[in-house]
Parts: structure tokens; sequence; C-alpha cells
């Protein structure tokens, strides 16, 4: 591609957004540094206070608004939950719906502009989807013991095939992870990276500009889209992970 | 311009993307699992009990109310019925003394109707006598006018009058 017309100004750092960055002073990144990803996760159990905590602590029968959010979320994951996993699976439900709101509310905090997306970096997703993995693998081993392992071995198959395939179940077992937290992340970092593509080309002449403008307007909104779908793919695929755990028989 | 955001982006990260800047991770990982076991707290002591049992309060409040409204709609019934009951009754009632009142005046008015027929026959009975006296005399009357009459003009014409003959052609005529 040839330069752009107006050359020095332009300047594209799509991937500015994402850096952890200390908040206060300088020197090194230490483990208990507080950093904006500390501050975000902050700001998000803030959200997420105020939703749970403060909008329902009316109690009321007939809810007002904000506590009719809060219900709804509930009772979304609750019957999600329930469905995929089945009665017993409900004594986990407030580790899911921990897992659930925090990335909900991370993903659209990411949204707001000047933000940093905590749930963008692939340390933040990979413990979640480690945490994931290994509860659900304990859970299993726990609750059916060697039994566990039947999750492998495909009985309905046919027995010269069951060898093969039980192979093909344990890589695809501990892919879970992997693709777990990179879909997440993955997700949120592209999308970003794009809605910062456009806003560079934003700067670029009269013609450029309008096109770029309308581009951010429409991967945004598809963000908002994806934002919401990520967390509640993430979460479903936590309980179907916990279903699996819970009951290994194909 | 394609290679100018790759190396700005580079430039500024240092090493590439941020996401793979592997010295961030611990502080990272570290307030992750901050968050993660204070949001968990807050919803499994204090969020999600509250919303569970709002959501059964408004379970049960409904229930009660499902019931309340269906124990209405039977007493409801039952007072329709009982209305309809003693509207039915009312209206025998009413019927039967319709019956009654219209059994007693007719009594009455029977009563009445004899009393007044038979004054009317006596009266009718005693009139009749009154003409029939009247009658009498007035026959009377002309009979002896007429013998009267008879024998002047027998006597006019030069004839004898005989009373008798006369008396009887009279009533001979009158009879007639």
């Amino acid at each position: 591609m040839a330069d752009p017309v107006d050359g020095g100004g332009l300047s594209f750092k799509p991937l500015d957004q994402f850096e952890v960055k200390r908040l206060f002073g300088e020197g090194p990144i230490e483990w208990y540094t507080i950093t904006n990803v500390t501050m975000w996760m902050a700001i998000a159990v803030a959200c997420i206070v105020l939703l749970l905590v403060i909008g329902t602590s009316k109690r009321a029968v007939v809810p007002n608004r904000t506590q009719s959010v809060a219900e709804t979320l509930y009772g979304f994951v609750y019957t999600m939950v329930e469905d995929v996993t089945g009665k017993d699976g409900i004594k986990y439900f407030p580790y899911i719906f921990t897992l659930f709101i925090f990335i909900l509310f991370s993903n659209f905090l990411g949204l707001l502009p000047m933000s940093f997306t905590t749930t963008s970096h692939i340390a933040v997703t990979a413990i979640l989807a480690f945490a994931v993995f290994f509860t659900v693998t304990i859970i299993g081993f726990v609750k059916n013991g060697a039994a566990f392992l039947g999750l492998f071995w495909v009985s309905s198959a046919p027995l010269a095939l069951r060898p093969i395939l039980a192979v093909i179940e344990v890589i695809s077992y501990f892919v879970r992870p992997v693709s777990h937290s990179i879909r997440l992340a993955g997700n949120l970092m592209a999308g970003h990276a794009v809605l910062k593509v456009f806003a560079g080309f934003a700067q670029v002449g009269l013609i450029i500009a309008p096109v770029a403008i309308l581009g951010v307007v429409a991967i945004y909104a598809l963000e908002v889209l994806v934002s919401a779908i990520q967390a509640y793919v993430f979460t479903i695929l936590t309980c179907v992970y916990l279903k699996d755990a819970l009951h290994p028989s194909h | 311009m394609a290679d100018t955001p790759v190396e700005a982006g580079a430039e500024a990260s240092g090493a590439g993307m941020p996401q793979l800047d592997f010295s961030t991770f611990p502080n990272q990982i570290f307030w992750l699992l901050v968050t993660l076991v204070v949001i968990y707290l807050i919803l499994s002591r204090v969020a999600l009990p509250r919303i569970a049992s709002v959501l059964a309060e408004r379970q049960g409040t409904i229930t009660n109310d499902i019931a309340a409204a269906e124990e209405l709609k039977m007493r409801a019934q039952e007072a329709e019925a009982a209305y309809d009951q003693a509207l039915l009754d009312a209206r025998a009632e009413a019927a039967k003394i319709v019956a009654d009142t219209k059994a007693d005046i007719q009594a009455k008015l029977d009563v009445e109707m004899q009393k007044a027929d038979a004054e009317i026959a006596a009266q009718t009975a005693e009139s009749e006598k009154a003409i029939a006296e009247i009658q009498a005399g007035a026959t009377e009357a002309v009979k002896a006018v007429a013998k009267d009459t008879a024998k002047e003009i027998v006597a006019a014409l030069g004839g004898k009058a005989d009373a008798r003959t006369i008396t009887a052609a009279i009533n001979a005529r009158m009879k007639g």
C-alpha cells in the first residue's frame, strides 16, 4: 500500500490498549504492583456489587429495574446450569455465576473508550480456563473414581475403534482449556484491535474518515454482541465440562 | 503502511503483543485471583442467597395469591347460587301470594255478586208487582170509560142500553 496522504500524522497503535501499566510511580511490574489490571478488575467488582448487592438491597417482591436485571442474570445462569448439568450441578452454581459475571462485566467495561480489557489477556483467560479444567477434573475423579476414565472410552463405538477414539478423546480433553481460554482472549483482543485500526483510519482524509467512523460504529456494535456471547460461551462450556465430570458415561 | 502499525505496536510494547509479555503475568494472575475470590465471596455470601430468597418469596406470594383467588372465586360462585336460590324462592312466594289474593278477592266478589243479584231480583219483583197493579188499574179505568162511552153511543143512536150486554161485549173486546 502507498503511504497515506498525510503520512507523518498517521499512527496505528492497535495493541497499546492492551499494555499492563503501573498506576503509580515508576519501576518494574511485580506481582503485587497496583496496575491498570487491578483498577479495572476493581471497577468490575464495584459494578457487580452495585448490580447484585446494592441493586437487590430492597428485596422487593415487585422488583425495580436494577433488581430485575440482577434477577434475570441469576435466572439465566441458574437455568443454564440446571439444564446442562442437571440437579446435582446446582451446588456449583455460585462458582459458575462468578465466572460468568466476571467475564461479562470485564468484557463490557473493556468496551468503554480508554478502558483496559482484562479478559483480552491470555494470562487472565488461561487462569480462568485452567481453574475450570482442574476443578472439573478433580470433581470428576472425586465423584466417579476410576469410572471417570470412562469418559474417554466410547462404549457405543465398535471395539476396534475404541482405542483410537480414546486417544482422540484424551487429546481433546487436554486441549479444552487451551481453546477455552484462547477463544475468549482472542475474540476480545481481535475486536478491540480492529476497533483501534478503524479509529486510526478515521484520521485519514475526508473520504476515508466517514467510512472508518461508520466502521468503528459497526464493529463496536458487533463487539457488544461478542462481549455478551463470549461470556455466555465460556459459561456454557464450563457447564458442559462439569456435566462430563458429573456424568462421564456417554 | 502495512508495516507501520506493526512496527509502531512493537516499539510501544517492547516485545510484540502485550498479551505475550510474560513479565506482567504474575501481576495479572495475582489480581485475577484476588478479584475472583472477592466476587465469589460476595456472591455466595450475600447476593445469590438474597436473590434466591426474593425469587422464592415471589413464587410463594404468587402461589398464595392464586390459591386465594381460587377460594374467592369459589365463594363468589356459592354466593351466586345462594342468590339465585333466594330469587327463585322469592318468585315462588310472590306467585303464591298473588294466587291467594286472587282467590280471596274472587270469593268476596262472588258473595257480593250474589247479594247484589238477590237485591236486584227483589227489586225487580217489587217493580213488576207495581207495574201489574198499575196495569190492572188502567184496565179497570179503560173498562169503565168504554162502558160509559158505549152506553152513551147506544143511547144516542136511539137504542136502549142494556148495562149487562154492554159490559159483556166490552169484556169480550178487551180480551180480544
